[in-house]
């Protein structure tokens, strides 16, 4: 090691701005992944559940005789059968109750009614359909304005009357909480006397997560130790374990709760679902391990919608285009249970961060929570809690706002950004930005696509379409997003009691190498890569040696997960602490070796060297092994450190993004040209990892803007229950993205990073559908609802005239 | 429950029997009854193509056989393409090029790869994005994915020249 250059033994740590291929990528490569249905263990059952065809009926009977009757099946369990354990209802995320099993009644499509378990999956499919259902058709309420109705029925029976609910009073049966912020009284009082108001109702419609992988878990109790261990797909395995606890009655000391490898989350596998209850419960029944999958049916259809926000929003301006105010008022369509995924004192989550990137002096938000007969979730799909539907709002707002005063979108949001010089900014409506550099990012986001010369080539466009030399229309999407991530400081981040600070504990081996723990789980995002990297820069050992573990609650330490770009920001911060424990004690060690004080001796890259004399020096594995060997005065032996971090403030992550597609007016379709994104995610620990979270948060936001959703009938049927009617780019769709960036860290975080995953569907889901309103702007389009397919972009063509 | 049948199928080189309801979905029998967990499972409806796999020497997803239609069938699953003293390149350019993140999508990705190479061993960008638009990737937007292809087919070619 002393022959190599300061720069060889940077490179060899493989620390943090190094592009480390991935050490997840063996195993997935060759078909050596461990998912959750991989998992066989000895004896297993399989579990299916009776669905409801409708999506609001009493449930009069069960009858399980026909189905106890087929050999293979062992039970079949109801609502009836978990009462007497408490466990036919389970509590939410956000403070409701939500049916495990149909407790007289269901209230969507597909809601749970019976737990069929069997020796196999095809025995339990069968016998799903013997089971013999008899229903009460109720009105379907699918409109969560209607359901405000005096005379709407009432959907939820169990609470009706009780008008005092999980976040404040409840106005209506059917209403579930109002979440107001900001100043009512000002802004509209700012917004009655404003020279330029802008107004429109913003749909951000129903979708789904849809990881390709679904959900599912296996239960197994062992009845001789007391002990259950429950395998599944969770992106917050302890707060699972405590919940699971909670809810059974089982000491949290006697129940283990793994996520093994997952199959992408994006927010679909925060819940806790009737699927994990009802196998825990079957295996305690059953005394034998029992699985359950769901299909993709299922999945689609029950577990974890997101967005479906209707947002009413004014905007206000001077005439010269400074925004003076900003008002919204949500009405947010819940489903049949509140199981939404928010902080507790978050209804609404951080919709409150929509007035995005802009300093506007005075703002007030509303949002009011609404039962439907539709799938209980909310969650956030691919985003910080309500981010994408808060950037989406404000992003759209903006465009609307530049049509009313005749101005460049660019140079409306160029002319309101928080300035470099204002952070860290307080907003209007209670957050404190962190740190930002709008006009940089957006400068350079201009010129990298040549702005000037693509407005250009689009009035050229537009003209030979008004000549009628050609059929087509030219859209630039503009959007300039900020997220919030990092959730959150304890003070005033919880889920169900629970603060959302996060976790990483080390141990350095005696031979110098390490394994690290931490409280959060990877669904895709490469942790095991990307922490080690972290650990690498702090300790001085390289990233190669060190073992990353997580998902396991019997061995990592407590966190609360990863989703809403947490990871990074909260474990992250964690993993860079820990190791700085690391650094103290060794330094103390080196000093002992060096016999020199501990203030003579500094850390480099790999080692501790004796200031001023760097021939002097002890390496990190030189240190590792008299942890282990010397009897040191004054220190325990052993080389480990955990920290629990709750972080300071959230961190505020930014882009600028910019496509341009082409419009079809007689075909409705949109051909993507180009998309550059930039992105501003602080501190970057790997460009590769980074890219990669661009790429598919962009194919996400393609999806959600141009044409995935969930969408029901009136008698409340899912439309879209299978990948044939739900959109999934293929390779074939999807077009190439560019990606750039800036870097301006994170004050408050140890290394300065925000956390980048959700950034591309936050800012991407406003991009796209920003260029399809932009191709319409000459001929008066203000707004039309996402998702953009081919028969809205026509219809939208054909309202505004343009098909003669 | 229908009456098991004797099937008998050659899969990564090996013959194998087992005892399978004609019914099953082929997946199913690779999984559950041989313990080849490398396909999985995203849809059941051949839309995603995570459980694709090699069905006498063409790409085919193995949700939507059944077990009495892969009689005397030749397979080849992800872990019938390399092993870890020898990889397939396609393996190594996945890893090499990002081509995957949580990894679900990989084994049928890389399968399908596979014999798009065989069917054709020069494709165009245009090409490979055509001919793995069975498969669906949720994490990667497919960018990585197609250059991961490009590279091990450059690889395939010039390994394949040096040998001639």
């Amino acid at each position: 090691m002393n022959d190599m250059t300061p720069e060889d033994r940077k490179s060899a740590l493989k620390g943090m701005g190094t592009s480390r291929k991935r050490v997840e990528d063996a195993r997935f490569t060759q078909g050596k992944g461990n998912y959750v249905d991989d998992i066989k263990l000895p004896g297993m059952l399989f579990g299916d559940f009776v669905r409801s065809p409708y999506a609001h009926a009493r449930v009069t009977s069960v009858r399980k005789d026909t189905a106890m009757a087929l050999p293979g099946v062992i039970a079949v369990l109801t609502a009836e059968d978990l009462a007497p354990l408490g466990l036919h209802w389970m509590p939410t995320l956000a403070g409701d109750k939500q049916m495990v099993l149909a407790d007289g009644k269901v209230l969507y499509q597909g809601q749970e009614v019976a737990f069929v378990v069997a020796e196999n999956r095809y025995i339990a499919a069968d016998a799903v359909e013997l089971v013999e259902v008899e229903y009460e058709e109720l009105p379907v309420v699918t409109n969560p304005f209607k359901a405000m109705d005096a005379d709407a029925p009432t959907l939820r029976e169990d609470i009706a009357g009780k008008m005092d609910g999980a976040h404040g009073p409840r106005k209506h049966n059917n209403h579930i909480f109002t979440w107001e912020q900001g100043d009512k009284e000002a802004t509209e009082s700012v917004l009655s006397g404003a020279d330029v108001v802008a107004e429109e109702m913003i749909y951000y419609h129903r979708t789904h997560p849809c990881p390709l992988e679904t959900c599912g878990s296996v239960a197994s109790m062992d009845k001789v130790n007391g002990k259950l261990t429950l395998y599944g797909t969770f992106q917050a395995p302890h707060a699972v374990r405590t919940v699971a606890s909670l809810i059974s009655g089982i000491a949290e000391h006697n129940i283990r709760v793994i996520s093994p490898d997952i199959g992408g989350g994006f927010g679909n596998k925060v819940g806790v679902y009737p699927g994990y209850v009802c196998s825990i419960v079957a295996s305690i029944v059953t005394g034998k391990p029992v699985k359950w999958v769901e299909d993709r049916m299922d999945n689609l259809m029950t577990t974890a919608f997101a967005r479906d926000y209707h947002m009413h929003g004014k905007i206000s301006a001077t005439t010269d285009g400074k925004i003076t105010g900003l008002w919204c008022h949500t009405t947010a369509d819940h489903g049949g249970f509140d199981a939404c995924a928010d902080p507790t004192k978050f209804p609404a989550g951080f919709m409150n961060i929509c007035t995005g990137s802009y300093d506007i002096p005075v703002a007030y938000l509303a949002v009011d929570g609404v039962y439907t007969n539709k799938a209980p979730g909310g969650v956030a799909y691919r985003c910080s809690f309500r981010v994408t539907e808060a950037s989406y709002f404000i992003e759209r707002m903006m465009d609307i706002l530049a049509i009313k005063l005749d101005m460049d979108p660019v140079e409306l949001r160029m002319k309101n950004f928080v300035r470099k010089d204002q952070f860290p900014y307080q907003s209007a409506l209670g957050w404190e930005y962190d740190s930002g550099d709008y006009h940089t990012a957006m400068d350079k986001a201009l010129k990298a696509v040549g702005y000037d010369n693509l407005r250009k080539e689009q009035a050229e466009k537009l003209a030979a379409f008004k000549a009628g030399e050609s059929r087509s229309l030219m859209g630039i999407g503009t959007a300039f997003f900020t997220e919030i991530v990092g959730a959150g400081p304890v003070k005033n981040c919880d889920i169900l009691g629970l603060g959302m600070f996060d976790s990483c504990e080390i141990r350095i081996h005696p031979t110098g190498s390490a394994i690290a723990r931490l409280g959060t789980i990877s669904q895709g995002q490469g942790h095991a890569t990307t922490f080690a990297q972290i650990l690498a820069s702090e300790i001085g050992i390289p990233a190669d040696d060190i073992t990353l573990e997580e998902g396991d609650t019997d061995t990592a330490p407590y966190g609360l997960g990863t989703y809403g770009s947490r990871s990074t920001p909260v474990a992250g911060a964690a993993t860079a602490m820990a190791g700085r424990k690391i650094r103290a004690k060794a330094q103390m060690i080196a000093a002992y070796l060096l016999e020199v004080h501990d203030d003579d001796v500094e850390f480099d890259i790999d080692r501790f060297v004796v200031k001023g004399a760097p021939e002097r020096f002890k390496t990190m594995k030189e240190i590792a092994f008299a942890a282990y060997n010397q009897a040191i005065p004054g220190i325990e032996p052993g080389l480990e450190a955990v920290s629990y971090y709750d972080p300071p403030n959230m961190t505020y992550p930014f882009g600028a993004y910019i496509c341009v597609m082409d419009v079809d007016v007689d075909t409705g379709v949109a051909d993507i040209r180009s998309v550059y994104a930039l992105d501003d995610c602080g501190t970057r620990i790997n460009p590769m990892i980074i890219e990669g979270q661009v790429h598919g948060g962009l194919t996400e936001a393609l999806a959600i803007a141009m044409g995935q959703e969930i969408a029901y009938d009136e008698m409340g049927n899912v439309k879209t229950g299978t990948l044939m009617d739900f959109f999934i780019p293929t390779a074939w769709e999807t077009p190439n993205y560019i990606t750039d960036h800036t870097t301006t860290p994170s004050p408050h975080h140890p290394i300065g990073a925000k956390g980048v995953g959700e950034s591309p569907n936050v800012g991407g889901v406003s991009m796209f559908s920003n260029a399809v309103h932009d191709a319409f702007r000459p001929f008066g389009l203000t707004q039309s609802h996402m998702p953009h397919d081919h028969w809205r972009i026509w219809k939208t063509a054909n309202q505004l005239g343009l098909h003669g | 429950m229908s009456k098991k049948m004797h099937l008998e199928m050659t899969v990564n080189g090996q013959k194998v029997e087992t005892l399978a309801e004609p019914r099953e979905l082929l997946i199913h029998v690779l999984r559950e009854r041989l313990g080849i967990t490398g396909p999985h499972i995203g849809c059941e409806t051949s839309h995603c193509g995570a459980c694709t796999v090699d069905f006498n020497g063409k790409s085919v997803k193995s949700c939507n056989v059944f077990a009495a239609q892969a009689q005397g069938a030749e397979v080849t699953t992800i872990e019938g393409l390399g092993d870890p003293d020898n990889l397939h390149p396609l393996q190594t350019a996945f890893k090499e090029h990002h081509g995957l993140q949580c990894g679900y999508c990989t084994p049928g990705m890389i399968t399908r790869a596979h014999r798009l190479l065989q069917e054709n061993p020069t494709p165009t960008e245009e090409e490979i994005r055509f001919g793995m638009a069975g498969n669906l990737c949720r994490c990667t937007g497919y960018q990585n994915i197609v250059k991961s292809i490009q590279a091990a087919a450059s690889e395939m070619n010039a390994a394949k020249e040096a040998a001639e």
